[in-house]
């Protein structure tokens, strides 16, 4: 009996220790996991950053010293400018362009029950998952034939380049604007119009309001993806016409310069300011 | 205010019957509550009141004006919800003040009403904030106001005290009562809660299965329900069933021959006893109505005990006495003798819709 008294402080104190042990090292392995991956996302973008202050012409390490004339250089570049200029004009128009169809689409979505909203679920995300330089093509051949039987100048038209724009903003509007709505107490539109308020108005003074966190992400989100698109662009800007992310492309066929990096570095501070500016007044973390 | 008619009131979706063949005439400053369990059409009703669902059949008049299909936002009903629903986006004041902004009232005439219903829900110097910085009651008290500060012509509150806890639900259904009071308010209320719906009534309308089951005061649905359904939903009963015997003499389907009133129906089918009309004593009673009576269960209330008794192999009959200082509690296994007047047998002709 004495014997056995005096092992179980032993035992339990040995068994705590390791409990205590798996619970350090868990929690070791959790964050060495965590900076792997924050490392792996964020080290490229910290490269471009460095990069693009590097004196030398031909990006070599350690660098010769640092220099912002790159920046400069940027806008002696006409291509950079104007394809700013275009890519600015498209994505803002696609963004438009994307609320205007995807609120109401949203709405329907996420309101009615009616046979095939499983089907128009799927084909509005479907643009996600074609890649794009196959949208590209096919939207190129579509162009021609809509030319071909209306006569409408189609090809290479703003017009036609927004509304290919529009079509993959879709479903990021879709997703992030029926998200939003899922939590929505549709109640308090009943409330509204049961104080007065006809369905337009209460949609405007009620429904829009409570719902912006997900319409300022879905315009922001749209306005990111159309803004970067490159590989169905291609196919589908005017002779002589240039997009940002095409005038980087064709800069980079002949140069290797850090004026890419400087550009990029430019594009990642605009998007982020965007991101930032946005959450001031509505908080996307929740949607998001 | 205004009076509230509904005649032949009817909700269908296809083959089935929400509401069905629903009368109701609700006088100017009467609170009239829909009781019910869930599923039996009292929201149905309430919402085909407030307009967001068109009846299939029947009508709806207001103050004498037909409005069967008029649109929630011409209706001037003040509508309190059970999520309450205020607006999350705008603080007290602009949420008090919505009806009034949709009314076009000019600025000066907003400020003083939405002060004044404010006032009359004792919520002032919360005008600035949010939704989500109240509490639950002071939630319920925005709604409350925003809903009276237009001046409806019917109030209707859909189980708007059901995310209250316990404590806060007793002092607000004396207040909203006292405040509809006060105001004259015609009010449809819509409860599953037998005690809140007792409490705040006028009168009361009990719904099962779509139908209107009995539209009467507290006393005329406790004492003289029109069937099974009402009886048993409203307070505590026993059923014996059986037939009338002779006129004044009911026989159960086990043997018991019941005395009751003289005029109940003849077709009467089944008895209800409500258990705190039924008494105990260790010696027989000259009553109307005494069985000998074994105790089988036995529970201590605070205020009341409980007896399960046994009558006869078919009957066991729930009793409630009184704690009483004078009084010793029976045991399981007491052998008594149960006794009641005549008048407490309730012959019920049916079964009701239940």
């Amino acid at each position: 009996m004495p014997r056995a008294a005096g092992q179980m402080p032993t035992t339990l104190s040995a068994r705590r220790g390791l409990l205590f042990d798996t619970r350090v090292t868990g929690r070791a392995a959790l964050v060495a996991a965590a900076a792997f991956g924050y490392g792996i996302i964020l080290t490229p973008i910290f490269f471009v950053c460095w990069l693009s202050f590097f004196a030398n012409e031909i990006v070599t390490f350690p660098p010769r010293g640092y220099t912002l004339r790159w920046f400069a250089h940027i806008f002696d570049q006409n291509n950079f400018v104007s394809g700013f200029l275009t890519s600015l004009q498209v994505g803002v128009a696609a963004m438009i362009g994307g609320l205007v169809l995807g609120v109401p689409a949203s709405l329907v979505l996420a309101r009615r029950n009616f046979p095939g909203r499983e089907a128009i679920n799927t084909l509005l995300v479907m643009p996600l998952v074609v890649p794009g330089v196959v949208a590209g093509t096919a939207i190129y051949v579509f162009q021609i034939e809509v030319e071909l039987a209306t006569e409408l100048p189609l090809l290479g038209s703003r017009a036609g380049l927004i509304l290919a724009h529009i079509m993959i903003t879709i479903p990021w509007t879709v997703r992030l604007l029926t998200a939003s709505l899922a939590g929505f107490d549709r109640s308090i539109e009943e409330a509204a119009q049961s104080l007065g308020a006809t369905p337009l108005q209460a949609f405007v003074r009620i429904t829009l309001p409570v719902i912006k966190p997900g319409v300022v992400a879905a315009a922001l989100f749209s306005f990111i993806i159309s803004f970067g698109n490159l590989e169905m662009t291609l196919f589908l800007v005017a002779p002589g016409e240039t997009t940002l992310p095409i005038a980087i492309l064709q800069y980079l066929q002949w140069r290797i310069d850090p004026t890419i990096a400087a550009v990029s570095l430019l594009q990642i501070a605009l998007i982020g300011a965007g991101m930032l500016v946005a959450d001031r007044y509505v908080k996307l973390t929740r949607v998001l | 205010m205004a009076r509230l008619e509904l005649s032949g009131i009817t909700k269908s979706y296809g083959d089935f019957r929400a509401v069905s063949d629903v009368d109701l005439d609700i006088a100017e400053g009467e609170l009239v509550v829909l009781l019910g369990p869930s599923g039996c059409g009292k929201t149905t009703t309430l919402r085909m009141i407030a307009g967001f669902v068109a009846p299939t059949a029947g009508e709806i008049r207001l103050g004498g004006a037909e409005i069967t299909r008029r649109p929630p936002w011409k209706r001037n009903t003040g509508l309190v919800f059970q999520s309450y629903a205020l607006f999350p986006h705008l603080t007290v004041a602009q949420n008090v003040a919505f009806g009034l902004k949709m009314r076009d009232v000019g600025a000066g005439a907003i400020d003083a009403k939405v002060a004044e219903a404010l006032r009359l829900v004792r919520l002032e110097g919360l005008e600035a904030r949010l939704p989500r910085e109240l509490s639950g009651g002071q939630q319920q008290r925005v709604a409350l106001a925003r809903a009276l500060v237009i001046e409806p012509d019917i109030l209707l509150l859909d189980e708007p005290l059901s995310n209250l806890d316990a404590k806060l639900r007793h002092e607000v259904r004396v207040e909203i009562r006292e405040l509809q009071k006060k105001l004259g308010l015609t009010t449809v209320m819509v409860t599953h809660d037998q005690e809140e719906a007792l409490t705040m009534a006028d009168r009361l309308v009990v719904m099962s299965n779509g139908r209107v089951q009995q539209v009467g005061t507290q006393r005329e649905l406790y004492e003289r329900p029109a069937n099974t359904f009402v009886a048993g939903f409203v307070g505590r009963t026993n059923f014996v069933r059986g037939r009338i015997g002779a006129p004044g003499l009911f026989v159960s389907d086990s043997g018991l021959a019941i005395r009751c009133r003289d005029d109940a129906p003849a077709g009467g089918r089944v008895l209800a006893l409500r258990p705190e009309r039924l008494t105990l004593s260790a010696a027989p009673e000259p009553d109307a109505n005494c069985f000998p009576a074994t105790i089988e269960f036995a529970s201590y209330l605070g205020g009341v005990l409980e007896y399960h008794v046994r009558l006869t192999p078919q009957d066991r009959i729930m009793v409630q006495a009184p704690n009483k200082l004078a009084d010793a509690a029976h045991a399981a296994g007491d052998r008594l003798h149960l006794h009641w007047p005549s008048e407490a047998s309730l012959v019920l002709a049916d079964d009701g819709d239940g």
